[in-house]
């Protein structure tokens, strides 16, 4: 008897728990997967700020900004519907990941997923979106390999690796016409996750059809407590140039290493991801200073779009800290997705995911320096391109497409012992 | 290309410097482990909480990491001692799975407290009075790399000496040795208990404040860590001082110099294929008791 009670209470208190209030017409719940605790936490807090300042911009209405749905709130075609997240935080693990997909999916009943910066958490979460029929836009992983899987519910709105590594030697290419240098000797330097080592692919593959030799290739484990051995190794090589891909931790200790063991190569040449983060200058200070790295955002862009001026103005006025190539990223993900969803007119998956694929986003409505969006059948935005920057007086500053440059590039960069 | 010698033994020397602070991380694990047979899944944590006092006594009054240190070094103490008296003396009879589940549950409290309180931001000094390099007979080292790595030595020395020399170090030793003895004889076993989670927390805390002046600080830093102590200790043998002086040494070496010449993805690996070797042909560790 007593047992039975017991079980009539747990059903009682299952089927309150489960039971949920039902949807509010006006709502369009959409998921957000990123690494909001464990190591990535501090990009996933921005990233995060980011599409609430967007999701905040399309509710309350985006007057006097020229972004897409320029409109007085909500989405017109829903009958002002307003966007709502709902946030799941992957840790950086791809697993949980996927188990956070699943939930916002089945349990939250999002129309649609957004996320998730990693690219192995990308993976594993698009998967699960793409076996339930749920649109999943991705608007910062770059690894090639996400938009090459014959998905049908994946879009991705950021250039891929395959691309930024090709803008590595196009860059290389106009800086010995430019500055009358040439480039010898070349040392990969990447982090051993996918990001890292898909990047090394490229790396080698484009260096030898363009004759580049490469001198030495390391690829270390992330989340090293030292860095001494690869450093060691690269200035053995005596390379010109280094290429390197490091999330923010191994970002900051390996430029504290090139100093402690007076590694001067005469760039480092970086591929976004920890050394574009906004703590990385913070930490590293001068240090910090002439490495170039490639982005798909500078703030200094402002002086060609006025646009990225006002939106930053607005989330620095909240968050107090600028966008940067992340952010602006999610940003523009999310503005993506709600234009589709409202061209759409409606939440159906399959109505999200028609009219996803037939975007096509002019250049000047967007605060990235890309010609538009629009998506191939792969799902990869056709219209994304890459710049460089370089770290002058500690700030990012754009200095390649030559045209696009507000500064002109230090190149070689000085010797540890010379600066000041 | 080969590597020249100067190279070799820079890379060996810059192995040995590091493997000094694993050295001092795994003393104050071993300590805890051999004392009372608890493995303390936080101790990353202590070292991370080490690194924040510090970074917060040089971010708010402008005091450097080595004029602190004696006093992260005193509150790391005090918090070791009080989680013993809070949270370890009553589990340890229970089972090694609900041990396992304590330690664990608060090195995820303390990351997420590190967290929510200081932001999951990454901070570093960067103006510590130990700063600049050294150049030796044609090799550079860090300066705040030589001065961590003699701190470490200073710190393991002390412990040992404590250990080895002093009438409530062998009480302690007596402890690890058999509590129910060392109970009879009048030691104050739960003392003891709480005497070493104090100078184990203190270890992994020193620890901490010398890193501080040259790795970048962030609540999860204890993962970077955690994983090569626990290779140290069992390399040295579980609660041994000593051995886990010697370990820490020999694992910075096979992972920077074992790195260097047959490529750093290798070097994790290197390091646990050791540690596979020590487990079959040495399961008590290089110093342990059988």
């Amino acid at each position: 008897m007593k047992r039975l009670w017991q079980w009539l209470t747990l059903g009682l208190v299952l089927s309150l728990a489960l039971a949920r209030p039902s949807l509010a017409q006006e709502e369009i719940r959409i998921g957000a997967i990123y690494p909001l605790t464990g190591a990535a936490a501090s990009t996933g807090l921005e990233l995060k700020n980011a599409l609430e300042l967007a999701a905040d911009l399309i509710n309350t209405g985006t007057k006097g900004l020229n972004l897409p749905l320029a409109t007085t709130g909500g989405l017109p075609n829903l009958k002002g519907a307003r966007i709502k997240l709902i946030f799941g935080d992957h840790q950086g693990n791809p697993q949980t990941g996927a188990t956070e997909a699943e939930r916002l999916i089945s349990q939250e009943k999002v129309v649609a997923l957004i996320g998730s910066y990693f690219s192995n958490v990308t993976n594993t979460a698009s998967q699960v979106a793409e076996r339930s029929g749920i649109p999943f836009l991705n608007p910062e992983s770059s690894s090639a390999t996400l938009t090459q899987r014959g998905f049908k519910w994946f879009f991705r709105t950021t250039p891929h690796d395959d691309l930024f590594v090709a803008n590595f030697f196009e860059f290389l290419k106009d800086v010995e016409k430019k500055k009358n240098v040439s480039v010898k000797r070349i040392a990969l330097f990447n982090e051993n996750t996918l990001f890292g080592t898909e990047t090394t692919k490229i790396e080698e593959k484009l260096a030898a059809e363009l004759k580049y030799p490469i001198v030495e290739k390391v690829i270390y484990p992330a989340k090293s407590t030292q860095l001494t051995s690869e450093v060691q190794r690269i200035k053995a090589a005596n390379p010109d140039l280094i290429m390197q891909s490091s999330y923010l931790g191994d970002a900051i200790l390996s430029v504290k290493t090139y100093k402690e063991l007076g590694l001067s190569p005469d760039a480092l040449l970086a591929n976004d991801a920890g050394f574009n983060d906004s703590e990385f200058l913070k930490t590293l200070g001068k240090d910090g200073e002439y490495i170039l790295s490639r982005e798909v955002w500078a703030l200094d862009l402002a002086s060609k779009n006025p646009l990225i001026k006002q939106v930053n103005d607005l989330y620095l006025e909240r968050y107090k800290t600028n966008f940067n190539g992340n952010s602006a990223r999610s940003f523009t993900g999310l503005f993506t997705l709600a234009e589709a969803i409202n061209r759409a007119g409606a939440t159906k998956p399959e109505a999200i995911q028609k009219a996803l694929s037939e975007t096509n986003i002019p250049g000047d409505k967007l605060i990235m320096p890309w010609k538009g969006i629009k998506f191939d059948a792969t799902g990869q935005n056709t219209l994304g391109t890459g710049i460089i920057v370089q770290v002058q007086d500690g700030k990012y500053v754009t200095v390649w497409p030559f045209d696009m440059a507000s500064k002109d590039i230090v190149w070689p960069m000085p010797k540890w012992d010379q600066r000041k | 290309m080969s590597p020249s010698l100067e190279i070799l033994l820079q890379t060996l020397l810059s192995g040995v410097l590091i493997g000094l602070i694993y050295a001092l991380v795994a003393v104050g694990l071993t300590m805890i482990f051999g004392v009372m047979d608890i493995v303390n899944f936080a101790h990353g944590e202590f070292l991370m909480l080490g690194m924040y006092a510090s970074f917060w006594a040089y971010a708010l009054w402008a005091l450097d990491p080595m004029f602190t240190l004696p006093l992260t070094a005193l509150m790391l103490f005090g918090l070791g001692a009080a989680i013993y008296h809070l949270v370890i003396r009553r589990i340890i009879r229970a089972p090694m799975l609900s041990q396992i589940f304590t330690t664990f549950g608060l090195m995820i409290l303390f990351r997420g407290l590190a967290q929510f309180l200081w932001k999951p931001d990454f901070r570093s000094i960067d103006h510590s009075i130990v700063q600049g390099k050294v150049a030796l007979a044609g090799l550079q080292f860090g300066m705040p790399q030589l001065v961590a790595a003699a701190g470490a030595i200073v710190v393991t020395g002390v412990v040992w000496w404590f250990l080895q020399r002093t009438r409530l170090g062998a009480a302690l030793e007596a402890t690890a040795a058999d509590k129910e003895a060392a109970a009879l004889m009048g030691i104050d076993v739960q003392k003891m208990f709480a005497l070493a989670w104090g100078i184990g927390a203190a270890c992994a805390g020193v620890a901490g404040a010398l890193l501080s002046t040259f790795f970048p600080i962030f609540p999860e830093v204890g993962a970077n860590f955690i994983l090569i102590a626990f290779v140290t200790v069992a390399l040295g043998g579980f609660g041994s001082v000593a051995g886990a002086f010697w370990a820490g040494i020999i694992v910075g070496i096979v992972e920077v110099l074992g790195g260097f010449l047959l490529g750093p993805q290798y070097k994790l690996a290197l390091v646990l294929a050791l540690f596979l070797l020590i487990v079959l042909l040495r399961p008590q560790g290089l110093l342990g008791r059988a």
